[in-house]
């Protein structure tokens, strides 16, 4: 048995708004479109309807309404809406069609065997549709356009039986008919239906078939059929692109970042909404801010790059918050715009005898915190580069392996020779400690350290040189001599790294053994 | 009217004060753990007795037989003077626990890991996340590029301290504050295998100043967890927080011309150009354990090393 849902969402420019802004929801809420100083409102909720408030009025006018919040209207706000919207369909049916920005149509044939019968599936699809942030209308026939003027014209949930469409839509004005209140026929039609006294479906239904065809033409059958409930047709199925966007245009800029986190987390909140619905995590979040500087607008961008797919929006603000604190944008934010590219979740199923592992979220946000502690670069992996030079190491993002790696990813300059043996290591200065050497016969025999108090006096014993040279084909090239010494101090013999650069003639105390 | 304990359990379980069948201390004992509110209150004989941890190698043999490996959700301190074998202890460690293919942080107090060392002595990278404390407090804003950071110590390796700019001259007290800091953040976060806190080349007058509480906060954050948390310091700094201290000091062995290995002090008047830096010999002690019901051990043990050249 066909059988198809509409949802449809009153008043949609309103309700995009409201979902980013919830705080408005029991306010009377006025768009308005156009170019100051002539903007009219584009659209209005219930409330605002109550106070006076119409579409077509000047800012002027529904400015002596009381208690009325007034927005201007924001294309990208309900392209993220409309995206939304088509998200939430699609939990239900993977065939739906786009009938408009505010009215979307699914086809449930099939699916009482998954969601239930037909009544549940369309009070899940109203409840899924709230938690989208919509206050919609969801209507389920056995046509799609019936379904279409059942979701126009009755408010709520909505089901009408086969064979009783007719009956169902009787009641319900003429005007439903028409959904596009763009029609250039619609006045026309509407006013020759008001002189015939043809105020709602029933009576429409009950005019002559070809009395009717002779004074309105093709375009009357298809109005009679309906409002008859009679017509069918297959739907346009569309498949949304996984392109998951949130914006909010701001309608004075924001300077400070706590305000800005209210708004990052309603966005986040809706993104992970949207990329759980279509069973997807994300591995990437971009942030592009509209930077409003007085002058002249800039963008600022920010990326985060996660190890491993997350959907937790509180992990996500907290990950934007310290970057944001890392690297503020500098000028009052008039634009945000938030997208997320969208990744398979993980599947995270560990086995029992697995050696301990940080959690990637919690290890993420650590990193994150630590970044925020002891700076970008000073927190990481060490990966070591393939060269003579000693000390030649970059550092890379940290993430945990998952198996043993293979032995030529991680270059080491000499391996141990057994695991048993130890090998003594060395202690570097970071930067290396200038000493004053004397030499005799050839050989260091006293150092001071005008920066290490310790290291001073007559050198013990000594081993050396290693002598060493590279990259003397680029401007840095290296070349120098190596010893090893033996100071006494106050608690014993310290061994010291001793290291004359060749090139500049300067001694330094490049780390001690420990 | 009396208004003694029993007199107060008896009206508590509704009964009238004189009713009594049984008398003495049973009886009070009996209706005093009839009581309502000291039903939850677990006897002390019924307390559980704390299971000893588990033990993981060193990644040095007799430094294991010594203390028998470092126990897991305690605080392991290793205390000794410079050149003593703190951070050979300290990487074998870390070797052997990303052999184990566990993760494992080091919080570099004072940016003073050679990773070539590291390399050598078996530490798999992929495993290890390094914290490198000091240096300017907070992020550098020059920093924005969102691609993993890369950068060589080559163009600044000769470059004295003095040559630095002044917010790269790092400051003991603030590296210090942010070790700890991050240590708390790492032992928070879980999951890792060994957390270690290299404080090697903090001075012990600095070190000494860490409030006891933020040890004692390192230790109940690792209680009951896998994880190993290991700190090198100068001399005992945790004080009863440390479930095992060890005390390390060391020799230095060399090799002279004729390839005789002998004691660097007992030759400190031969030519320099026929010696070779063997490596260090390792005295281990332990100082404090609470691992063993029985005093503090002075046992001591050595275990040779291989000096490490690039």
């Amino acid at each position: 048995m066909p059988a198809f849902a509409c949802i449809f969402v009153p008043d949609f420019p309103v309700q995009a708004l409201l979902r980013v802004e919830p705080d408005l929801r029991s306010q009377a809420v006025a768009v308005l479109e156009g170019k100051a100083p002539l903007e009219k409102v584009f659209a209005v909720n219930e409330p605002a309807r109550r106070a006076g408030a119409g579409m077509g009025m000047t800012k002027l006018q529904v400015e002596a309404c009381s208690e009325l919040v007034l927005r201007t209207r924001s294309p990208s706000r309900e392209k993220s809406a409309h995206a939304a919207l088509l998200d939430c369909a699609q939990l239900f049916s993977p065939c739906i069609e786009d009938a408009s920005c505010d009215t979307i149509i699914l086809d449930l044939a099939g699916m009482e065997s998954l969601f239930g019968p037909l009544p549940k599936i369309a009070r899940d699809v109203a409840q899924r549709v709230s938690d989208f942030g919509f206050e919609a209308n969801v209507a389920v026939a056995a046509d799609p356009d019936t379904a279409v003027i059942a979701a126009h014209g009755f408010p709520g949930v909505t089901v009408i039986p086969e064979e009783k469409e007719a009956e169902q839509l009787g009641s319900l004005p003429v005007e439903v008919l028409f959904a596009d209140s763009n029609d250039p026929d619609r006045t026309q039609i509407l006013e020759t239906l008001s002189r015939w006294g043809i105020r709602n479906l029933r009576a429409l239904a009950a005019l002559p078939e070809v009395a009717l065809s002779e004074r309105l033409g093709q375009e009357g059958i298809r109005l009679q059929q309906l409002a008859r409930g009679a017509t069918s047709r297959a739907l346009i199925p569309v498949e949304p692109p996984p392109v998951f966007e949130e914006a909010i245009e701001l309608e004075h800029p924001l300077v400070l970042l706590e305000p800005l986190a209210f708004l990052l987390a309603r966005m986040l909140e809706q993104l992970c909404a949207r990329l759980s619905a279509r069973a997807l995590a994300t591995q990437e979040l971009r942030l592009q801010l509209e930077l409003d500087d007085g002058s002249h607008t800039k963008a600022f961008h920010r990326t985060l790059r996660l190890p491993v797919p997350l959907l937790d929006e509180k992990i996500f603000l907290k990950l934007l918050q310290l970057d944001l604190k890392a690297h503020p944008p500098g000028a009052p934010i008039a634009k945000i715009l938030l997208s997320a590219e969208p990744a398979r979740p993980r599947a995270a199923q560990n086995g029992f005898f697995l050696p301990p592992s940080p959690e990637p979220e919690k290890l993420e946000l650590t990193l994150a915190r630590i970044a925020g502690i002891v700076g970008e670069n000073k927190v990481g992996a060490v990966q070591m580069m393939d060269t003579h030079h000693p000390q030649a190491f970059q550092m890379r993002r940290f993430v945990p392996q998952d198996s043993r790696p293979p032995k030529a990813e991680n270059f080491s300059p000499s391996c141990p020779q057994s695991k048993d043996e130890t090998v003594t290591t060395l202690r570097i200065f970071r930067p290396p400690v200038s000493a004053t050497v004397s030499m005799r016969d050839g050989v260091p025999a006293r150092i001071t350290c005008p920066k290490r108090k310790q290291i001073d006096g007559e050198i013990l014993w000594g081993a050396g040189p290693w002598r060493s040279s590279g990259d003397w084909w680029e401007r840095e090239g290296w070349s120098r001599d190596e010893w090893d010494i033996a100071v006494q101090q106050e608690s014993g013999i310290a061994l010291y790294r001793l290291v004359r650069d060749l090139l500049s003639g300067r001694w330094f105390v490049e780390g001690t053994y420990d | 009217m009396s208004s003694s304990p029993l007199f107060c359990t008896e009206m508590a379980l509704g009964r009238p004060p004189g009713f009594s069948p049984k008398s003495g201390p049973a009886l009070v004992l009996e209706r005093l753990s009839q009581t309502p509110r000291l039903v939850a209150v677990t006897q002390a004989s019924r307390l559980e007795i704390r299971p000893a941890p588990e033990m993981v190698s060193i990644g040095i043999r007799e430094l294991d037989s010594l203390s028998g490996g470092l126990p897991r959700g305690c605080l392991t301190e290793i205390c000794g003077p410079d050149s003593a074998g703190r951070t050979s202890v300290l990487l074998a460690a870390l070797a052997a626990a990303t052999r184990r293919e566990e993760v494992c942080a080091l919080v570099d107090a004072s940016d003073a890991l050679d990773p070539a060392s590291a390399a050598a002595i078996g530490v798999e990278f992929g495993r290890l996340l390094w914290v490198r404390c000091g240096g300017a407090d907070g992020p550098q804003p020059s920093a924005v590029s969102p691609q993993p950071s890369a950068f060589r110590f080559q163009s600044s390796h000769f470059r004295s301290d003095s040559q630095l700019p002044r917010s790269e001259v790092r400051d003991p007290m603030s590296a210090l504050e942010q070790a700890l800091r991050v240590t708390d953040l790492l032992l928070q976060s879980g999951g890792f295998g060994m957390v270690a806190v290299d404080l090697g080349d903090v001075p012990f007058r600095i070190a000494r100043r860490i409030p006891l509480t933020s040890w004692f906060r390192f230790q109940r954050a690792v209680e009951r967890t896998p994880t190993v948390l290991l700190a090198i310091t100068h001399a005992p700094c945790a004080q009863s927080c440390a479930a095992l201290s060890l005390k390390l000091r060391s020799s230095a062995i060399g090799r002279n011309s004729s390839g005789k290995l002998s004691n660097i002090s007992s030759q400190f008047s031969a030519s320099s150009h026929t010696h070779l830096f063997e490596g260090l010999k390792i005295e281990g002690e332990i100082l404090r354990s609470r691992l063993e019901r029985k005093p503090p051990q002075s046992v001591r043990t050595g275990c040779r090393t291989e000096a490490m050249r690039a």
